[in-house]
């Protein structure tokens, strides 16, 4: 069957193997096929401009895929077999682990629920095939990140009930809300909050430095699955640029909506990852960078080479920006000493950084550490010194957007604890900033129906009306195990015997000794 | 003594999660079941969905058929994320051989004109079913709960852009690259009698709003007719016309099949062992969709095979329909 | 302002023969090792070009393959069988 025609460049093969197998429907109308594309206000006037941000066939998928799955499940493994947990750096590190798989993991399977539902739901054949493969990706990160810690819940606590604790404790409800917020809303949206604001602007300061952690901190196992699933989202990023190109190039009309997203999501991700910044500033025993070294590199400067290429379809930076970026100096010392407070209501240890580690801060945060924060620390070590480690058995007030508890302070006065109220059909409401104010503001009928696991808890819906009942009934918490201060915890006590250390009671107290 | 201590800090403090321990007991899981139990959120959500606020996210109302829990329906072939793609490397290996194979020594070329012209008449537009199919898995796996059943969806989904991918190949192979075959094959899809009912049946899958409705039908009802139509008797038809080549081209879809059957029958046989009422609604959409499904058969075999091929097909589909406690009309078994 | 188009590698051996072949083709490029990874950044624009690639790993090789040991990038992509490009176009 001789043509006189060209054989087809890489980019047409591609499209007659994905978007040429879709038709258009005539039996039944697209309307109905596709009924959830409409509703956000997103004008697309022609698919056929999508461009497929990778062009990867199944069988290539199957094949890239398979050669990572086998390299990564060699690692973990060898890792299991040799009893790599006994190689990091010292056990408080484990505690960093205990907040992503109970925090992020979850996300991930999140994730894949919305990037199917989406993959089904777009009219275009190219973006719902890019979506799908990111759905099963997202799969990937799930289960490779459930098996990488399937080791470490074997020897150290508060891993083990990840799932039923991400659907109840307190705090993570922060990271459930975001979700629970993207997957709730339409595909456009969906797109630029996960595809665009998280994963193109912000998972950078997720993932790379937790990875680089876990490398300075000897954990083989999380490095490997982290840079393994980093693999699949430099075709995430990819697709969440060209989501962003695409809705704007079709119509002037989406500009606005999209700008909306894009300051909507950039400052419910910042909140998200205020997380990471204690993560990165406490958790690690061996610093790789401090949070706003992070901040600078991966949001500052990417993220300005990245809106000044947006400009010429008329977005603008995020809203909020500039708040985030004064925050870089203060969110990581505000939420631990927040999570030092309240961990007898986590899954994690606190405690107090040793003199070391604050000598670190002060050079990392010459502005605000040792003004601000140093001196909080101090006192409760003498406290704790004293034997009375300091735990708040107050209730704290959540942000009713972001559900970070009231700590954050003014972006001008560090010394102003940040609050913002407005009232709504006869109930006031409760932010942490103008930015979760102005999210709640844009829709209040979504933001009233949060689960706020505070009120829930004063309403008895979580089994119990102390905090004890509630920790251990109800979200599952080993108490004496899970949660309270790290030094004297068994998992201390664990790695001391690991480490042939003779386990000494008084060390409680004193963190300078500590590993 | 410090060896003693040594000795005992090696030694786990747990077997496995203890969401596995409440399920399987207090001893190590396999990789399968720590993959897939339990990892999806169920309760305390923050916001209905703007998209379908009649329900909530995760919402086990999604499908009339009830279930006490969904975990309950496993994958037998134990499929997490890496045992899939490592399965199905080996299999795109095998296949990608096979392909190179033809291609290279001309295979199906050099095979006479309206041969060619039937390869792309009759198989190669199973790439727009294998499309539709791809939507329907894709939208289950969002729409359904419990790990243990959103991944078997996403990777039918997956198999079913490679399978459609493999057909496409196929007339790439005939036109040597450029598209034109698979341009013409399309017009088949959409314009010739042939396709239409088929292609009807396919758009009206689409607008299943139940998803178990939906992957009973596209899963159980139209592969389990179709795939024994168009990869074995056509394959053989294709055999006795002089084209027993392009049978290895149409390998992965028998090899998947057949696979693919066992997880398909065990959700089934689940769904229906848990109450008479999923047992009774699972009967009435087979009566309802297995017909459509035959109907949109039968133009494809009447203008091969013959009308009989549809009908062997359809009896052994009874046969297997009834080892599942279900019935199929039109056949007397 | 400075625009930066960054790709980071895994740091192991497949990258090393990739970064080996972008350092050459982008003399405005730095190359920056980090724990466990590799970062390569320029101003504006960066080029994978397989031909290169292919010179010093000396065998045929994929755009694709990249997919294995990327980490994370910055800029606009425009991939082909020949190259992959990273640039900020405004």
């Amino acid at each position: 069957m001789a043509t006189n025609k060209k054989k087809l460049s890489l980019k047409d093969k591609y499209q007659y193997l994905t978007r040429d197998m879709a038709w258009e429907p005539s039996y039944q109308s697209k309307k109905d096929i596709f009924p959830q594309e409409d509703f956000e206000g997103i004008k697309i006037t022609d698919w056929d401009k999508w461009e497929d941000p990778f062009r990867l066939t199944m069988d290539a998928y199957w094949k890239y895929q398979a050669e990572k799955e086998k390299k990564l499940y060699a690692i973990f493994d060898a890792f299991a077999q040799n009893n790599g947990h006994q190689n990091i750096s010292d056990a408080r590190y484990v505690n960093a682990l205990k907040l992503f798989l109970t925090g992020v993991s979850p996300l991930e399977y999140g994730a894949f629920q919305g990037y199917s539902r989406v993959g089904r739901q777009f009219s275009g054949a190219g973006a719902r095939t890019a979506c799908q493969m990111q759905a099963i990706d997202e799969l990937r990160h799930v289960q490779t990140q459930i098996h990488a810690m399937s080791h470490y819940n074997k020897h150290f606590n508060g891993l083990h009930d990840f799932a039923h604790m991400h659907d109840r404790i307190w705090f993570l409800s922060v990271p459930k809300s975001f979700f629970d917020d993207a997957r709730s809303a339409g595909p456009f949206e969906f797109l630029t909050a996960i595809s665009f604001s998280f994963e193109y602007v912000l998972t950078n300061l997720l993932f790379v430095p937790f990875m680089s952690g876990a490398a300075y901190n000897g954990d083989m196992a999380t490095v490997t699955f982290g840079f393994s699933a980093q693999s699949d989202e430099a075709r995430h990023m990819t697709l969440g640029l060209e989501v962003i190109k695409f809705m704007l190039e079709q119509h002037e009309d989406n500009v606005p909506i999209i700008q909306h997203w894009i300051d909507k999501w950039f400052w419910r991700g910042y909140r998200l990852l205020s997380l990471v910044s204690m993560m990165m500033d406490y958790m690690l025993p061996n610093k790789v960078m401090s949070w706003k070294d992070a901040w600078e590199v991966y949001y500052e400067q990417n993220g300005g080479a990245l809106f000044k290429d947006l400009e010429r379809y008329g977005i603008r930076p995020p809203k909020y920006q500039d708040e985030a970026n004064k925050g870089k100096e203060h969110i990581s010392h505000q939420l631990w000493a927040t999570f030092y407070q309240y961990c007898q209501a986590t899954n994690f240890h606190t405690w107090i950084p040793s003199e070391e580690e604050m000598n670190w801060l002060s050079e990392q945060y010459p502005d605000t550490f040792d003004q601000y924060y140093r001196p909080r620390f101090e006192h409760w070590q003498a406290l704790q010194e004293k034997g009375e480690r300091f735990y708040n058995n107050t209730l704290p007030q959540l942000c009713q957007v972001c559900q970070v508890p009231a700590l954050f302070t003014e972006p001008d006065d560090p010394t102003k604890l940040s609050h913002r109220s407005l009232e709504h059909e006869g109930e006031r409401y409760h932010f942490c900033s103008d930015g979760c104010c102005d999210i709640f503001k844009y829709e209040p009928d979504k933001y009233i129906q949060a689960w706020l696991p505070v009120h829930q808890i004063y309403q008895g819906n979580c089994e119990g009306a102390d905090v004890e009942t509630v920790v251990t009934k109800y979200y599952h918490i080993d108490a004496g195990r899970d949660n309270f201060e790290y030094l004297g915890s068994p998992d201390h006590k664990r790695w001391q015997a690991i480490k042939g250390q003779k386990p000494d009671e008084s060390q409680a107290a004193k963190p300078k000794n500590a590993a | 003594m410090s060896i003693e201590i040594k000795t005992t800090s090696v030694e786990p403090i747990r077997n496995t999660y203890s969401n596995i321990k409440r399920r399987f007991g207090d001893k190590p899981a396999t990789r399968y079941q720590e993959a897939s139990f339990d990892i999806e959120a169920v309760t305390n959500f923050h916001y209905k969905p703007l998209w379908d606020p009649e329900h909530m996210l995760n919402d086990p109302t999604r499908t009339c058929i009830r279930m006490a829990d969904w975990h309950s329906v496993t994958d037998p072939r134990q499929f997490y994320y890496g045992a899939y793609v490592q399965n199905r490397a080996k299999m795109q290996e095998a296949t990608e051989h096979s392909y190179s194979f033809c291609d290279k020594r001309g295979l199906i070329t050099r095979l006479p004109e309206d041969l060619q012209e039937t390869l792309l008449r009759f198989l190669v537009p199973l790439r727009h079913v294998e499309l539709g199919a791809n939507m329907n898995n894709s939208g289950v796996a969002g729409d359904c709960i419990a790990g243990t059943v959103t991944q078997m969806h996403i990777y039918q989904a997956m198999d079913r852009l490679g399978a459609g991918q493999y057909l496409s190949r196929i007339a790439l192979i005939i036109d040597g690259g450029t598209g034109d075959a698979l341009d013409r094959s399309k017009t088949y899809w959409m314009d010739d009698a042939l396709w239409q009912p088929m292609r009807r049946l396919v758009e009206d899958t689409l607008v299943i709003k139940d998803w178990f409705e939906l992957s009973l039908t596209q899963n159980l009802i139209i592969d389990g007719l179709m795939y024994p139509l168009m990869y074995e008797a056509f394959d053989q038809w294709l055999d006795e016309q002089g084209a027993a080549d392009v049978s290895m081209l149409t390998e992965f879809m028998r090899d998947w099949s057949k696979e693919t059957v066992r997880w398909v029958d065990a959700m089934v046989k689940t769904v229906m062992a848990e109450n008479e009422a999923n047992a009774v609604q699972l009967q009435a959409w087979v009566e309802h969709w297995e017909p459509r499904a035959y109907e949109a058969l039968a133009p494809l075999a009447d203008e091969s095979m013959g009308r009989d091929a549809l009908d062997t097909v359809r009896a052994q589909f009874a046969t297997r329909l009834k080892k599942l406690g279900l019935t199929s009309q039109g056949v007397q078994a | 302002m400075s625009q930066l188009a960054f790709i980071v590698f895994q740091d192991n051996d497949n990258a090393r023969y990739i970064v080996e072949a972008i350092a050459q083709d982008n003399p405005h490029a730095e190359v920056q090792h980090q724990p466990a990874l590799i970062r390569i950044q320029a101003e504006k624009r960066l080029v994978i070009n397989r031909a290169t690639v292919e010179e010093k790993i000396g065998r045929e090789w994929d755009v694709q393959e990249m997919l294995l040991d990327v980490i994370s990038i910055g800029g606009n992509v425009d991939e082909d069988e020949d190259h992959f490009i990273l640039e900020w176009k405004n």
